[in-house]
């Protein structure tokens, strides 16, 4: 990696103002003000954590994956990546990282696309993009609001050939990523209910997820 | 604990993992055909009595094209300094449009090339790629912007950029800025280094490169002409791009593209049952 590593908890934080512990195959939304910061806990390990944001007083700019890699001319996310928007603008930056990489080329899981990756049998189960139109309804956007995002503790090594396979997890259990909000966010996850690949050791877990103010100063 | 299995939850889990090494197997380095070469250099002559449409998108420029299904999309980098970014919605629900981040999972690659698909958010193939020269396609940087032309060639608003590009292209269809996912770039050779960070192969293209696009269902398209946000050049270069829109051909029944993969086949078989069960 190109980018610097840092496995330190951000130890500045102030007051904890929201912890949640999102279930297993649930979808979860919530409001990120400018300068908080954003924990993301993978509890049981090997979880992936589908993530979206959006500007939080105007839903058209969000989160874009292709911004982002270009931003920082490389392939993954973790410690210092700027999570950038549709429109240029820094959503939130990357500030501490236990696990050490987290994908943002493979997307979501859908019902449609799993009938074309694992088989028309896969149909009939839960998905991330069905969670995502549940929490993105809440907040009066559609399915076109829908866009490719960031898949936290996923481990999607992509070769210089282009092979790209979705592989096992090397987040551990209590793995940790934790970002500052440089604008008001609205986050939207999905913990995704995958059971036909590795990106959740095949047994979706639950995950946490705390906000805490900015420090004191 | 709810991280804790169960045995029986050990066996599912077992069993899970199985199927998919076996799809991982099949779709990967082992795939039931082999990808063919590229295209070579003035092979596959375009026939001129299937010309519907013929233009040439100067540098910088857009254009927006509406596709039937079965015609076929021809773009020429005529001097081999362009970079073609593509975007591409269903005519009939542009809620459904392409998904680079689908495309990429489901193919188990991001190097698209001759005999590739280009899927929808909805399983479906929106293009299949029929002749294509280089090889050397972006699907996963991006098109650039006003700032960053700003960063590699100074302050000269008369440069046009793709997002400004795919803004007014999507307008011309009643689209807006929530309608525009990432996209891809043909004739951007850029690839991923052993250590994460993105490169580029500049002696992959060549004047005359082509690929040529098989619209899967009736589509609406865009592009945009304007030089890639990694293209090493210190100057904004970016030649002229011939575009053709050629008739449809008959479906062949060994048509590579529907049948390289299996999941080809099964995203072609959700296409064929949403247009209507075509044999």
């Amino acid at each position: 990696m190109t980018k610097g590593f840092s496995a330190t908890p951000y130890a500045v934080a102030g007051d904890l103002v929201l912890k949640h512990e999102i279930p297993a195959r649930q979808p979860w939304s919530g409001t990120i003000r400018k300068g908080q910061l954003f924990r993301l806990i993978d509890t049981c390990g090997q979880q992936a954590v589908d993530t979206l944001f959006y500007r939080a007083d105007d839903h058209a700019e969000r989160y874009s994956a292709q911004d982002t890699l270009l931003a920082q001319g490389s392939a993954y996310i973790s410690t210092g990546t700027k999570l950038v928007s549709n429109a240029g603008n820094v959503l939130l930056t990357v500030v501490a990282d236990s696990c050490g990489r987290h994908d943002t080329s493979a997307g979501a899981c859908s019902c449609e696309s799993n009938t074309v990756r694992f088989g028309h049998h896969t149909k009939f189960e839960h998905a991330c993009r069905e969670n995502f139109a549940i929490e993105v309804a809440r907040h009066g956007m559609t399915k076109r609001d829908i866009v490719p995002n960031i898949n936290f503790f996923m481990n999607v090594p992509i070769a210089p050939n282009g092979d790209l396979v979705i592989d096992d997890g090397i987040s551990a259990p209590g793995a940790y990523v934790e970002m500052v909000a440089e604008m008001d966010v609205l986050c939207v996850i999905s913990n995704c209910p995958q059971i036909n690949n590795p990106c959740n050791g095949f047994n979706p877990t639950p995950v946490g997820v705390e906000i805490y103010e900015p420090p004191a100063s | 604990m709810s991280g804790m299995t169960t045995s029986s939850s050990e066996a599912q889990i077992a069993e899970n993992r199985r199927r998919y090494e076996a799809l991982k197997a099949a779709g990967t380095g082992t795939a039931p055909k082999k990808m063919p070469p590229p295209t070579e250099s003035g092979a596959s002559p375009v026939d001129p009595q299937d010309i519907v449409r013929t233009e040439t998108i100067p540098g910088g420029w857009y254009a927006n094209y509406r596709l039937k299904a079965g015609e076929r999309l021809r773009i020429e980098s005529t001097e081999g300094t362009s970079a073609v970014a593509l975007l591409a919605w269903n005519s009939t629900d542009t809620s459904e449009r392409l998904n680079h981040a689908d495309t990429v999972k489901i193919q188990w690659t991001a190097a698209l090339q001759k005999g590739r698909l280009l899927f929808s958010d909805m399983g479906r193939v929106l293009f299949s790629i029929l002749e294509d020269t280089s090889g050397a396609h972006d699907i996963l940087v991006g098109g650039s912007s006003a700032a960053t032309n700003v960063m590699r060639y100074g302050d000269d608003p008369s440069l046009r950029n793709t997002r400004t590009n795919m803004n007014l292209a999507a307008a011309k269809f009643g689209l807006g800025p929530r309608d525009i996912p990432p996209l891809v770039t043909f004739f951007a050779p850029v690839f991923v280094t052993d250590s994460g960070s993105f490169a580029w192969r500049e002696d992959a293209r060549a004047a005359g490169d082509f690929i040529e696009l098989r619209a899967e269902m009736d589509l609406l398209v865009a592009l945009s002409n304007c030089p890639h946000p990694l293209d090493p050049a210190p100057t904004y270069i970016a030649g002229p791009i011939n575009v053709a829109i050629l008739e449809g051909l008959p479906a062949a029944g060994d048509d590579f593209c529907r049948s390289a993969t299996v999941e080809a086949a099964r995203g072609f078989q959700n296409t064929d049952t949403y247009l209507g069960a075509r044999p």
